[in-house]
Protein backbone atom coordinates (compact mmCIF):
# COMPACT_ATOMS: atom_id res chain seq x y z
CA UNK A 1 0.00 0.00 0.00
CA UNK A 2 3.44 2.30 -0.89
CA UNK A 3 3.08 4.92 -3.40
CA UNK A 4 4.75 3.57 -6.77
CA UNK A 5 7.09 5.92 -7.86
CA UNK A 6 10.11 5.40 -10.95
CA UNK A 7 13.02 4.81 -10.17
CA UNK A 8 13.97 7.62 -12.46
CA UNK A 9 12.11 9.70 -9.99
CA UNK A 10 13.85 8.57 -7.06
CA UNK A 11 17.08 9.03 -8.65
CA UNK A 12 16.49 12.37 -9.59
CA UNK A 13 15.39 13.69 -5.95
CA UNK A 14 18.08 11.75 -4.54
CA UNK A 15 20.65 13.77 -7.06
CA UNK A 16 18.89 16.90 -5.87
CA UNK A 17 19.50 16.01 -2.22
CA UNK A 18 23.06 15.32 -2.42
CA UNK A 19 23.16 18.94 -4.01
CA UNK A 20 21.07 20.34 -0.66
CA UNK A 21 18.01 20.73 -2.96
CA UNK A 22 14.45 19.34 -2.81
CA UNK A 23 12.02 19.09 -6.21
CA UNK A 24 10.07 21.90 -5.41
CA UNK A 25 12.67 24.37 -4.39
CA UNK A 26 12.18 24.24 -0.63
CA UNK A 27 15.43 24.02 1.64
CA UNK A 28 15.82 21.26 4.03
CA UNK A 29 13.79 22.58 7.25
CA UNK A 30 11.49 24.75 4.92
CA UNK A 31 7.64 23.90 5.32
CA UNK A 32 5.08 24.14 2.54
CA UNK A 33 2.43 27.16 2.75
CA UNK A 34 -0.64 26.49 4.90
CA UNK A 35 -3.80 27.45 5.64
CA UNK A 36 -6.28 27.05 7.79
CA UNK A 37 -10.27 27.63 6.55
CA UNK A 38 -11.99 27.78 9.54
CA UNK A 39 -15.91 26.98 10.81
CA UNK A 40 -16.80 25.39 7.41
CA UNK A 41 -18.97 22.77 8.47
CA UNK A 42 -21.97 24.26 10.05
CA UNK A 43 -23.47 20.56 11.67
CA UNK A 44 -19.76 20.73 13.45
CA UNK A 45 -19.62 22.08 16.81
CA UNK A 46 -15.65 23.23 15.37
CA UNK A 47 -14.05 22.00 12.17
CA UNK A 48 -10.73 23.61 10.07
CA UNK A 49 -9.51 22.72 6.82
CA UNK A 50 -5.89 22.65 6.62
CA UNK A 51 -4.11 22.87 3.18
CA UNK A 52 -0.42 22.19 3.62
CA UNK A 53 0.78 22.70 0.34
CA UNK A 54 -1.39 20.87 -2.27
CA UNK A 55 -2.55 18.31 0.91
CA UNK A 56 -6.00 18.82 2.27
CA UNK A 57 -7.09 18.11 5.75
CA UNK A 58 -10.77 18.30 6.73
CA UNK A 59 -11.17 17.68 10.70
CA UNK A 60 -14.60 18.28 12.50
CA UNK A 61 -15.39 18.06 16.00
CA UNK A 62 -18.98 16.52 17.50
CA UNK A 63 -19.88 16.96 21.26
CA UNK A 64 -22.29 14.87 22.88
CA UNK A 65 -22.70 14.68 26.44
CA UNK A 66 -22.17 10.78 27.52
CA UNK A 67 -20.73 8.78 30.50
CA UNK A 68 -17.57 9.27 31.36
CA UNK A 69 -14.65 6.40 32.20
CA UNK A 70 -14.93 4.89 35.62
CA UNK A 71 -11.00 6.07 36.27
CA UNK A 72 -11.98 9.51 35.67
CA UNK A 73 -15.83 10.30 36.66
CA UNK A 74 -15.43 13.54 36.70
CA UNK A 75 -13.16 14.75 33.16
CA UNK A 76 -14.62 14.99 29.64
CA UNK A 77 -13.36 12.25 27.06
CA UNK A 78 -11.91 12.57 24.04
CA UNK A 79 -12.33 10.04 21.24
CA UNK A 80 -10.16 10.62 18.14
CA UNK A 81 -10.78 8.75 14.64
CA UNK A 82 -9.26 9.55 10.79
CA UNK A 83 -10.14 8.36 7.97
CA UNK A 84 -8.17 7.63 5.13
CA UNK A 85 -10.74 7.45 2.66
CA UNK A 86 -9.64 5.93 -0.59
CA UNK A 87 -10.55 9.64 -2.60
CA UNK A 88 -7.82 11.03 -1.16
CA UNK A 89 -4.84 8.90 -2.72
CA UNK A 90 -4.51 5.79 -5.27
CA UNK A 91 -2.32 4.17 -2.11
CA UNK A 92 -5.73 4.46 0.50
CA UNK A 93 -8.00 1.40 0.35
CA UNK A 94 -11.84 1.45 1.73
CA UNK A 95 -12.41 -0.81 4.35
CA UNK A 96 -11.66 -0.86 8.30
CA UNK A 97 -8.93 1.76 9.34
CA UNK A 98 -5.52 -0.16 9.00
CA UNK A 99 -2.14 0.57 10.42
CA UNK A 100 -1.17 3.92 8.93
CA UNK A 101 -4.87 5.06 9.91
CA UNK A 102 -4.68 3.87 13.46
CA UNK A 103 -1.38 5.57 13.94
CA UNK A 104 -2.10 8.74 12.42
CA UNK A 105 -5.22 9.07 14.50
CA UNK A 106 -3.43 8.11 17.79
CA UNK A 107 -0.92 10.58 17.07
CA UNK A 108 -3.01 13.48 16.82
CA UNK A 109 -4.71 12.22 19.74
CA UNK A 110 -1.60 11.99 21.84
CA UNK A 111 -0.90 15.86 21.14
CA UNK A 112 -4.09 17.25 22.33
CA UNK A 113 -4.13 14.88 25.20
CA UNK A 114 -0.44 14.93 26.62
CA UNK A 115 -0.64 18.72 25.86
CA UNK A 116 -3.49 18.87 28.41
CA UNK A 117 -4.50 21.33 25.86
CA UNK A 118 -8.26 20.64 26.43
CA UNK A 119 -9.67 21.16 29.98
CA UNK A 120 -11.21 17.82 30.88
CA UNK A 121 -12.67 18.79 33.97
CA UNK A 122 -14.75 21.73 33.04
CA UNK A 123 -16.28 19.42 30.93
CA UNK A 124 -17.99 17.30 33.73
CA UNK A 125 -21.80 17.92 33.86
CA UNK A 126 -22.18 15.30 36.43
CA UNK A 127 -19.12 13.66 38.22
CA UNK A 128 -19.24 10.01 37.53
CA UNK A 129 -22.56 10.03 35.18
CA UNK A 130 -22.16 12.76 32.92
CA UNK A 131 -19.64 14.34 30.92
CA UNK A 132 -18.46 15.99 27.49
CA UNK A 133 -17.61 13.38 25.18
CA UNK A 134 -15.15 15.45 21.89
CA UNK A 135 -14.66 13.57 19.27
CA UNK A 136 -12.05 14.73 16.87
CA UNK A 137 -12.75 13.14 13.57
CA UNK A 138 -9.84 13.68 10.66
CA UNK A 139 -10.69 13.52 6.82
CA UNK A 140 -7.94 12.89 5.19
CA UNK A 141 -9.27 14.31 1.89
CA UNK A 142 -5.75 14.74 -0.76
CA UNK A 143 -2.62 13.07 0.38
CA UNK A 144 0.33 15.16 -1.06
CA UNK A 145 2.83 14.37 1.98
CA UNK A 146 2.63 14.50 5.45
CA UNK A 147 -0.89 14.80 6.47
CA UNK A 148 -0.05 14.01 10.10
CA UNK A 149 1.56 17.64 10.38
CA UNK A 150 -1.56 18.96 8.89
CA UNK A 151 -3.74 16.61 10.53
CA UNK A 152 -2.38 17.91 13.89
CA UNK A 153 -2.80 21.68 12.99
CA UNK A 154 -6.31 21.27 11.96
CA UNK A 155 -7.25 18.97 15.19
CA UNK A 156 -6.11 21.90 17.74
CA UNK A 157 -7.78 25.01 14.69
CA UNK A 158 -10.86 22.78 15.38
CA UNK A 159 -10.99 22.68 18.48
CA UNK A 160 -10.47 26.37 19.09
CA UNK A 161 -13.13 26.70 16.77
CA UNK A 162 -15.23 24.69 18.90
CA UNK A 163 -18.49 25.50 20.78
CA UNK A 164 -20.19 23.15 23.38
CA UNK A 165 -23.73 22.72 22.14
CA UNK A 166 -24.66 23.38 25.51
CA UNK A 167 -28.33 23.96 24.86
CA UNK A 168 -29.25 21.55 22.34
CA UNK A 169 -28.97 19.40 25.37
CA UNK A 170 -30.68 21.20 27.97
CA UNK A 171 -27.84 21.84 29.59
CA UNK A 172 -27.59 25.81 29.65
CA UNK A 173 -26.09 28.47 27.31
CA UNK A 174 -23.32 27.22 24.39
CA UNK A 175 -19.71 28.54 25.53
CA UNK A 176 -16.39 28.17 23.92
CA UNK A 177 -14.42 25.07 24.40
CA UNK A 178 -11.84 25.85 27.17
CA UNK A 179 -8.68 24.98 25.40
CA UNK A 180 -5.02 25.97 27.13
CA UNK A 181 -2.47 24.95 24.59
CA UNK A 182 -1.43 24.41 21.04
CA UNK A 183 -0.14 21.50 20.75
CA UNK A 184 1.76 20.63 17.08
CA UNK A 185 3.20 17.91 15.55
CA UNK A 186 6.29 18.51 12.85
CA UNK A 187 7.71 15.55 11.38
CA UNK A 188 11.05 15.33 9.60
CA UNK A 189 11.92 12.37 6.87
CA UNK A 190 15.43 11.12 7.09
CA UNK A 191 17.01 9.49 3.81
CA UNK A 192 20.78 9.17 3.03
CA UNK A 193 21.79 11.41 6.11
CA UNK A 194 19.96 13.93 4.77
CA UNK A 195 16.94 15.59 7.42
CA UNK A 196 14.33 16.88 5.65
CA UNK A 197 11.02 18.42 7.19
CA UNK A 198 7.40 18.49 6.24
CA UNK A 199 7.98 15.77 3.14
CA UNK A 200 5.54 15.51 0.19
CA UNK A 201 4.47 12.78 -0.92
CA UNK A 202 7.38 11.54 -3.22
CA UNK A 203 9.79 12.26 -0.61
CA UNK A 204 8.11 10.02 1.63
CA UNK A 205 8.36 7.09 -0.39
CA UNK A 206 11.78 7.24 -1.01
CA UNK A 207 12.54 7.58 2.74
CA UNK A 208 12.09 4.75 5.04
CA UNK A 209 12.24 6.28 8.20
CA UNK A 210 10.58 9.23 9.76
CA UNK A 211 9.82 10.91 12.89
CA UNK A 212 7.07 13.24 14.72
CA UNK A 213 8.24 15.60 17.57
CA UNK A 214 4.93 16.66 19.15
CA UNK A 215 5.72 20.39 20.80
CA UNK A 216 3.72 22.37 23.56
CA UNK A 217 3.58 26.69 23.23
CA UNK A 218 6.04 26.54 25.89
CA UNK A 219 8.72 24.57 23.73
CA UNK A 220 8.16 21.43 25.77
CA UNK A 221 7.85 17.88 24.33
CA UNK A 222 4.52 16.43 24.66
CA UNK A 223 4.96 13.46 22.23
CA UNK A 224 7.53 11.42 19.86
CA UNK A 225 7.14 8.86 17.28
CA UNK A 226 9.48 7.36 15.02
CA UNK A 227 7.84 5.55 12.24
CA UNK A 228 9.70 3.56 9.67
CA UNK A 229 12.32 0.79 8.87
CA UNK A 230 14.90 2.63 8.85
CA UNK A 231 17.38 3.70 11.62
CA UNK A 232 17.89 7.46 13.10
CA UNK A 233 21.16 8.09 15.00
CA UNK A 234 21.14 9.73 18.49
CA UNK A 235 22.51 13.24 16.50
CA UNK A 236 19.86 13.02 13.98
CA UNK A 237 17.21 13.08 16.72
CA UNK A 238 18.59 16.08 18.38
CA UNK A 239 18.87 18.09 15.49
CA UNK A 240 15.11 16.97 14.20
CA UNK A 241 13.99 17.76 17.81
CA UNK A 242 15.83 21.40 17.81
CA UNK A 243 14.34 22.26 14.29
CA UNK A 244 10.86 21.15 15.46
CA UNK A 245 10.53 23.27 18.00
CA UNK A 246 11.34 26.39 16.23
CA UNK A 247 9.54 24.82 13.38
CA UNK A 248 6.57 24.64 15.66
CA UNK A 249 7.18 27.86 16.73
CA UNK A 250 6.53 29.41 14.01
CA UNK A 251 3.45 27.42 12.84
CA UNK A 252 2.05 28.58 15.90
CA UNK A 253 2.86 32.35 15.28
CA UNK A 254 1.72 31.84 11.74
CA UNK A 255 -1.62 30.58 13.43
CA UNK A 256 -2.36 32.53 15.99
CA UNK A 257 -1.72 35.27 13.68
CA UNK A 258 -4.89 34.87 11.54
CA UNK B 1 -9.97 0.48 33.27
CA UNK B 2 -10.00 0.66 37.02
CA UNK B 3 -7.26 2.42 38.98
CA UNK B 4 -6.92 3.01 42.63
CA UNK B 5 -7.83 6.78 43.10
CA UNK B 6 -4.30 8.31 43.01
CA UNK B 7 -2.75 11.11 41.27
CA UNK B 8 0.38 12.64 40.76
CA UNK B 9 -0.15 14.82 43.42
CA UNK B 10 -0.79 12.76 46.84
CA UNK B 11 1.41 9.79 45.63
CA UNK B 12 5.50 9.66 46.33
CA UNK B 13 7.68 7.97 44.40
CA UNK B 14 10.73 7.83 46.17
CA UNK B 15 11.70 6.88 49.43
CA UNK B 16 15.22 7.72 50.98
CA UNK B 17 16.15 8.34 47.66
CA UNK B 18 14.95 4.87 46.15
CA UNK B 19 12.23 4.13 44.05
CA UNK B 20 8.87 2.19 45.37
CA UNK B 21 10.27 -1.32 44.64
CA UNK B 22 13.30 -0.19 46.00
CA UNK B 23 14.90 0.46 42.63
CA UNK B 24 17.55 3.63 42.02
CA UNK B 25 16.37 6.04 39.17
CA UNK B 26 18.83 4.45 36.98
CA UNK B 27 18.04 0.42 37.35
CA UNK B 28 16.07 -1.66 35.32
CA UNK B 29 13.79 -4.56 36.91
CA UNK B 30 14.87 -8.02 37.14
CA UNK B 31 15.44 -9.30 33.35
CA UNK B 32 15.19 -12.98 32.65
CA UNK B 33 15.84 -14.28 28.53
CA UNK B 34 14.93 -18.04 28.44
CA UNK B 35 15.60 -19.13 24.66
CA UNK B 36 13.94 -21.91 22.41
CA UNK B 37 11.13 -21.90 24.78
CA UNK B 38 8.51 -23.58 21.60
CA UNK B 39 8.73 -26.39 20.05
CA UNK B 40 6.51 -25.95 16.88
CA UNK B 41 8.14 -22.18 16.20
CA UNK B 42 11.43 -21.73 14.06
CA UNK B 43 12.52 -19.35 16.82
CA UNK B 44 11.43 -18.59 20.03
CA UNK B 45 11.90 -16.43 23.87
CA UNK B 46 10.52 -16.13 26.67
CA UNK B 47 11.02 -12.48 28.63
CA UNK B 48 10.70 -11.59 32.11
CA UNK B 49 11.13 -8.02 32.88
CA UNK B 50 9.41 -7.22 36.53
CA UNK B 51 5.90 -8.50 36.39
CA UNK B 52 5.57 -8.75 32.43
CA UNK B 53 5.61 -11.86 31.03
CA UNK B 54 6.36 -12.26 27.17
CA UNK B 55 6.50 -14.79 25.12
CA UNK B 56 7.77 -14.05 21.57
CA UNK B 57 7.71 -16.81 18.31
CA UNK B 58 8.96 -16.43 14.78
CA UNK B 59 8.27 -18.52 11.44
CA UNK B 60 10.03 -18.19 8.78
CA UNK B 61 11.23 -17.44 6.16
CA UNK B 62 8.31 -19.19 4.69
CA UNK B 63 5.59 -18.77 2.06
CA UNK B 64 3.47 -15.67 2.02
CA UNK B 65 -0.08 -16.05 2.10
CA UNK B 66 -2.14 -13.88 1.04
CA UNK B 67 0.14 -14.63 -2.02
CA UNK B 68 -0.42 -10.52 -3.20
CA UNK B 69 1.43 -9.91 0.18
CA UNK B 70 4.77 -11.18 -1.71
CA UNK B 71 7.47 -8.92 -2.75
CA UNK B 72 10.01 -9.70 -5.28
CA UNK B 73 13.19 -8.40 -4.15
CA UNK B 74 12.90 -9.56 -0.31
CA UNK B 75 11.17 -10.85 2.21
CA UNK B 76 8.14 -8.85 4.35
CA UNK B 77 8.68 -9.00 7.56
CA UNK B 78 4.88 -9.16 10.15
CA UNK B 79 4.30 -8.42 13.18
CA UNK B 80 1.61 -9.35 15.93
CA UNK B 81 1.66 -7.78 19.31
CA UNK B 82 -1.09 -9.20 21.02
CA UNK B 83 -2.30 -9.41 25.29
CA UNK B 84 -3.81 -12.04 26.57
CA UNK B 85 -7.44 -11.36 27.97
CA UNK B 86 -6.23 -12.27 31.42
CA UNK B 87 -3.12 -10.50 31.42
CA UNK B 88 -4.06 -7.01 32.77
CA UNK B 89 -6.06 -6.59 36.07
CA UNK B 90 -9.97 -5.75 34.11
CA UNK B 91 -10.31 -8.23 31.92
CA UNK B 92 -9.36 -7.16 28.46
CA UNK B 93 -11.70 -7.54 25.16
CA UNK B 94 -9.57 -11.05 23.32
CA UNK B 95 -8.40 -9.59 19.62
CA UNK B 96 -6.69 -6.57 18.35
CA UNK B 97 -7.79 -3.29 19.43
CA UNK B 98 -6.31 0.22 18.10
CA UNK B 99 -3.18 0.21 20.58
CA UNK B 100 -2.04 -3.27 19.52
CA UNK B 101 -2.24 -2.33 16.07
CA UNK B 102 -0.12 0.55 16.73
CA UNK B 103 2.01 -1.11 18.75
CA UNK B 104 1.97 -3.83 16.32
CA UNK B 105 3.27 -1.50 13.45
CA UNK B 106 6.32 0.25 15.85
CA UNK B 107 7.40 -3.18 16.74
CA UNK B 108 7.95 -4.40 13.26
CA UNK B 109 9.53 -1.10 12.15
CA UNK B 110 12.26 -1.52 15.43
CA UNK B 111 13.07 -4.93 14.34
CA UNK B 112 12.74 -4.60 10.43
CA UNK B 113 15.79 -2.57 10.05
CA UNK B 114 18.48 -4.91 11.04
CA UNK B 115 16.78 -8.22 9.40
CA UNK B 116 18.50 -9.07 5.59
CA UNK B 117 14.92 -9.21 3.66
CA UNK B 118 16.48 -8.63 0.61
CA UNK B 119 18.05 -12.92 1.31
CA UNK B 120 14.39 -14.31 1.11
CA UNK B 121 12.35 -12.63 -1.85
CA UNK B 122 8.79 -13.88 -2.27
CA UNK B 123 8.89 -15.08 1.74
CA UNK B 124 7.44 -13.70 5.00
CA UNK B 125 8.96 -13.78 8.39
CA UNK B 126 6.22 -13.75 10.94
CA UNK B 127 6.69 -12.62 14.79
CA UNK B 128 4.21 -12.92 16.89
CA UNK B 129 5.05 -11.30 20.59
CA UNK B 130 1.98 -12.87 23.11
CA UNK B 131 1.61 -10.74 26.22
CA UNK B 132 0.95 -13.32 29.10
CA UNK B 133 1.00 -10.76 31.97
CA UNK B 134 1.17 -7.06 31.90
CA UNK B 135 3.22 -4.29 33.98
CA UNK B 136 4.34 -1.59 32.04
CA UNK B 137 6.61 -1.78 29.14
CA UNK B 138 5.17 -4.91 27.38
CA UNK B 139 6.27 -3.01 24.37
CA UNK B 140 10.05 -3.23 24.79
CA UNK B 141 9.87 -6.34 26.62
CA UNK B 142 7.76 -8.44 23.56
CA UNK B 143 10.98 -6.34 21.42
CA UNK B 144 13.72 -7.43 23.58
CA UNK B 145 11.97 -11.15 22.78
CA UNK B 146 11.63 -11.01 19.45
CA UNK B 147 15.07 -9.90 18.74
CA UNK B 148 16.11 -13.14 20.59
CA UNK B 149 13.86 -15.16 18.41
CA UNK B 150 15.00 -13.96 15.64
CA UNK B 151 18.56 -14.87 16.38
CA UNK B 152 17.07 -18.81 17.84
CA UNK B 153 15.01 -18.63 14.05
CA UNK B 154 18.65 -18.34 12.32
CA UNK B 155 17.51 -15.25 10.57
CA UNK B 156 20.47 -13.01 9.19
CA UNK B 157 20.68 -10.28 11.33
CA UNK B 158 23.15 -7.18 10.93
CA UNK B 159 23.01 -7.16 14.69
CA UNK B 160 20.68 -8.08 17.69
CA UNK B 161 17.84 -4.83 18.83
CA UNK B 162 17.58 -3.89 22.60
CA UNK B 163 15.01 -2.19 24.00
CA UNK B 164 14.16 -0.39 27.28
CA UNK B 165 11.97 2.95 27.90
CA UNK B 166 12.81 5.60 30.15
CA UNK B 167 10.28 7.91 32.13
CA UNK B 168 9.89 10.85 34.26
CA UNK B 169 8.65 11.16 37.88
CA UNK B 170 8.22 13.30 40.29
CA UNK B 171 10.46 15.59 37.59
CA UNK B 172 13.17 12.66 38.32
CA UNK B 173 14.30 10.39 34.91
CA UNK B 174 13.90 7.18 35.76
CA UNK B 175 14.78 3.53 33.84
CA UNK B 176 12.52 1.51 32.63
CA UNK B 177 9.21 2.84 34.77
CA UNK B 178 6.85 0.15 36.41
CA UNK B 179 3.20 0.76 36.81
CA UNK B 180 2.40 3.17 39.09
CA UNK B 181 5.01 5.51 37.50
CA UNK B 182 3.58 4.83 34.16
CA UNK B 183 0.06 5.35 34.98
CA UNK B 184 0.92 8.61 37.50
CA UNK B 185 4.09 10.06 35.64
CA UNK B 186 4.89 12.72 33.90
CA UNK B 187 6.64 11.29 30.84
CA UNK B 188 7.24 7.74 29.06
CA UNK B 189 9.79 7.06 26.36
CA UNK B 190 10.32 3.93 24.89
CA UNK B 191 13.50 3.24 22.76
CA UNK B 192 14.73 0.22 20.79
CA UNK B 193 18.49 0.48 19.64
CA UNK B 194 21.26 -1.81 18.17
CA UNK B 195 24.25 -2.26 19.76
CA UNK B 196 26.07 0.36 18.36
CA UNK B 197 23.44 2.77 19.10
CA UNK B 198 21.36 3.05 16.35
CA UNK B 199 17.45 4.17 16.73
CA UNK B 200 14.75 1.82 15.73
CA UNK B 201 12.21 2.65 17.89
CA UNK B 202 11.23 6.06 19.42
CA UNK B 203 8.04 7.00 21.29
CA UNK B 204 7.24 9.53 23.77
CA UNK B 205 4.23 10.60 26.08
CA UNK B 206 4.14 13.31 28.37
CA UNK B 207 6.13 16.21 29.53
CA UNK B 208 9.44 16.67 28.65
CA UNK B 209 12.12 19.77 28.29
CA UNK B 210 14.58 18.95 25.86
CA UNK B 211 17.20 18.94 28.68
CA UNK B 212 15.16 16.16 30.03
CA UNK B 213 14.44 14.50 26.61
CA UNK B 214 18.39 14.56 26.28
CA UNK B 215 18.73 12.98 30.02
CA UNK B 216 16.67 10.37 29.30
CA UNK B 217 18.26 9.40 26.06
CA UNK B 218 21.34 8.81 27.75
CA UNK B 219 19.71 6.66 30.01
CA UNK B 220 17.55 4.56 28.57
CA UNK B 221 21.04 4.26 26.20
CA UNK B 222 22.77 2.35 28.66
CA UNK B 223 19.93 0.40 29.65
CA UNK B 224 19.58 -0.95 26.48
CA UNK B 225 23.41 -1.57 25.95
CA UNK B 226 23.29 -3.91 29.82
CA UNK B 227 20.19 -5.63 28.10
CA UNK B 228 21.85 -6.93 25.18
CA UNK B 229 24.77 -8.28 27.24
CA UNK B 230 21.57 -10.67 28.76
CA UNK B 231 20.17 -10.92 25.33
CA UNK B 232 23.39 -11.99 24.13
CA UNK B 233 24.46 -14.49 27.08
CA UNK B 234 21.24 -16.14 26.86
CA UNK B 235 21.88 -17.38 23.46
CA UNK B 236 25.19 -18.48 23.69
CA UNK B 237 24.20 -20.45 27.12
CA UNK B 238 21.23 -21.64 24.88
CA UNK B 239 23.50 -22.93 22.28
CA UNK B 240 26.49 -24.08 24.51
CA UNK B 241 24.07 -26.12 26.08
CA UNK B 242 22.81 -27.92 22.79
CA UNK B 243 26.32 -28.03 21.34
CA UNK B 244 27.19 -30.42 24.84
CA UNK B 245 23.46 -32.06 24.08
CA UNK B 246 24.67 -33.36 20.61
CA UNK B 247 25.29 -36.87 20.16
CA UNK B 248 28.95 -37.88 18.68
CA UNK B 249 28.60 -39.13 15.41
CA UNK B 250 30.13 -42.61 14.85
CA UNK B 251 32.26 -42.90 11.86
CA UNK B 252 31.23 -45.02 9.62
CA UNK B 253 32.96 -47.89 8.73
CA UNK B 254 34.40 -48.61 5.17
CA UNK B 255 34.11 -51.88 3.99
Amino acid sequence: MTNVISELKKDYLYNLFLKGERADGRTFDQYRDFSVERNLISKAEGSALVKLGSSQVLVGVKMQPGEPFPDTPNKGVIITNAELVPLASPAFEPGPPNETGIELARLVDRGVRESKAIDLEALCITPGKQVWIIFIDVHILDDCGNILDASSIGAIAALLTTKVPASKFGLGEDYPLPVKDIPLATTAIEFGDVIMFDPDSDEESIANTKLTVITKADGSICGMQKSGTGVLKEEQIYRIVDIACEKAKEIREKFLEE
Amino acid sequence: MKMIAMDESNISFFKEGLRLDGRRADEFRPLKIEVGVLARADGSCYVEMGGNKVIAAVYGPREVHPRHLQEVNRAIVRCRYNMASFSVEERKRPGPDRRSHELSKVSREALEPVIFTSYFPRSVIDVFVEVLQADAGTRTAGINAASVALADAGIPMKSMISACAAGKVADTIVLDPMKEEDNFGQADMPIAMTPTGEITLLQMDGHLTTDEFHQAMAMARKGCRDIYEIQRNSLIERYNQLGAELPVVQEAEVV
